[in-house]
């Protein structure tokens, strides 16, 4: 089958497969950065040739078109200073409030604006690859937003980028509550392989009152996504278990497909 | 050993991942992004030496890894076995033929993940996997086999483009030589 002299190329890479597979986790995420360090010259090469066609389509742009958009911009940045305002208020009265009730206060939110340069090339994942990295001040573990709710959470951190992990990955649950009212608490697991935009949430309580379009926030348990980020909204259920357990499916605010720019929240 | 040929494989494959990770248009129309490594694995196995089908497997397989959640590692053994086993039998494929090539590159885009998903199933991971993975296997293997052919026509451009010219058959032949002797 073989030349004598050739069973030693193909063994010495059996037993770099299997060293690698059982490398401690610290030394494996070393390795990762090195090779991980390789793609970063391709990494603006990929942004810039997005860039490109946005460019083209500033340029094309007439100028009555960009007034326009100016227009409509400065009454949106009106009316969010307005709401800023009321939000100030808000913010010192709930203060005031939990002072007088002796309650922990809540910290304000800090988020990092992050770009997404990658998905995982594998199809039995759901992750993607930001720009911040521990250079940044990024750690394992914090939240993964964008304007419209939650996205994920990052798993590992390399210097220069870092790995985020989307809802619906298998390694990424998340305990989320119902709302209007507020009430059940479940755990929103993966979804399947094709459709990232319903997960399932398990273990809702026989008895929840579940409606179709209630929506859904992170219950601020577990210790790792803080309280009442939106999640999706209820789109169906079913009991489970002779009506032990109900499992409702969850239409994410999130478009998972289509992340391009995300922020990382620093608690 | 020709260093020409594995450089530009290699060079290739670390783009062909990078592809994979940057660009999406696969996975949003058909929902699901095809693998480049398994035949570019073909390729060296039938046309280059093991040394490239080794060195395929460990650079692809790690950087393939170091891009996506898998573990450090899992897509080396599915590769070099994939290579090993074409390399071994390439002597009786007619590599040649486009269909031979569209089936072989088909087979290994359909064998790579499968043993990866058991590698990982095997250490322990979770991956997600469901009755649309099916249909995510289909689309890796049906684009697999058609973009192989398409890669040996690269590469064979390629070496035509960077290698030296084939020798031209001289039209001399010594045992057609007229002899002319003044002593004859």
């Amino acid at each position: 089958m073989f030349k004598q002299k050739n069973y030693f190329v193909p063994g010495l890479a059996v037993l770099v497969a299997v060293l690698l597979l059982s490398l401690p986790s610290g030394s494996a995420m070393r390795i990762r950065w090195v090779v991980g360090s390789w793609f970063l010259p391709l990494f603006g090469f990929a942004s810039a040739s997005q860039q490109i066609p946005a460019d083209l389509a500033d340029i094309a742009l007439p100028r009555h078109e960009l007034l326009r958009e100016i227009h409509s911009l400065r009454q949106q940045n009106d009316q969010l200073k307005i709401r800023a305002f009321q939000a100030d208020a808000l913010e010192q009265e709930n203060g005031q409030l939990r002072a007088l009730l002796h309650w922990q206060s809540q910290a304000p939110w800090h988020l990092k604006a992050a770009t997404v340069v990658m998905r995982d090339p594998a199809n039995w994942w759901r992750t993607v690859q930001i720009d911040l990295g521990s250079r940044d001040g990024l750690r394992e573990n914090l939240p993964v937003l964008t304007p419209d709710g939650l996205a994920g959470r990052i798993s590992w951190v390399g210097i220069n980028s870092s790995q985020v992990l989307l809802l619906g990955d298998p390694n990424c649950r998340v305990s989320a509550q119902v709302m209007d009212p507020p009430g059940d608490v479940g755990i929103l697991g993966v979804g399947g392989p094709l459709d990232s935009s319903l997960l399932d949430l398990n273990y809702l309580p026989g008895d929840a009152g579940l409606k179709p379009g209630q929506n859904v926030v992170t219950s601020g348990l577990g210790g790792v996504f803080p309280r009442g980020i939106p999640i999706g909204k209820i789109a169906d259920f079913q009991t489970l278990e002779y009506g032990l357990t109900t499992q409702a499916r969850v239409k994410l605010n999130v478009d998972l497909g289509a992340l391009d720019h995300v922020f990382v929240l620093f608690p | 050993m020709n260093l020409t040929q594995t450089t530009i494989l290699l060079v290739f494959a670390f783009l062909a991942v990078f592809a994979e990770s940057a660009l999406s248009g696969f996975r949003t129309f058909l929902g699901a992004q095809p693998d480049l490594l398994p035949a570019l694995m073909v390729y060296a196995a039938l046309c280059l030496d093991i040394w490239t089908v080794t060195a395929l497997a460990v650079l692809g397989g790690v950087g393939f890894d170091t891009l996506s959640a898998n573990q450090l590692g899992a897509s080396i053994l599915p590769l070099l076995l994939v290579g090993i086993l074409i390399f071994a039998r390439r002597d009786l494929i007619l590599r040649s033929l486009p269909f031979a090539q569209c089936v072989l590159g088909g087979a290994a885009c359909a064998i790579v993940p499968a043993l990866t998903l058991v590698l990982l199933l095997n250490e322990g991971s979770q991956p997600l996997l469901g009755w649309g993975s099916l249909w995510q296997w289909l689309v890796m293997i049906v684009v697999g086999a058609a973009v192989t052919p398409g890669l040996f026509m690269f590469f064979e451009w390629c070496n035509q483009a960077l290698g030296y010219p084939p020798a031209k058959e001289f039209s001399f032949r010594p045992d057609r030589e007229i002899l002319r002797d003044r002593n004859k």
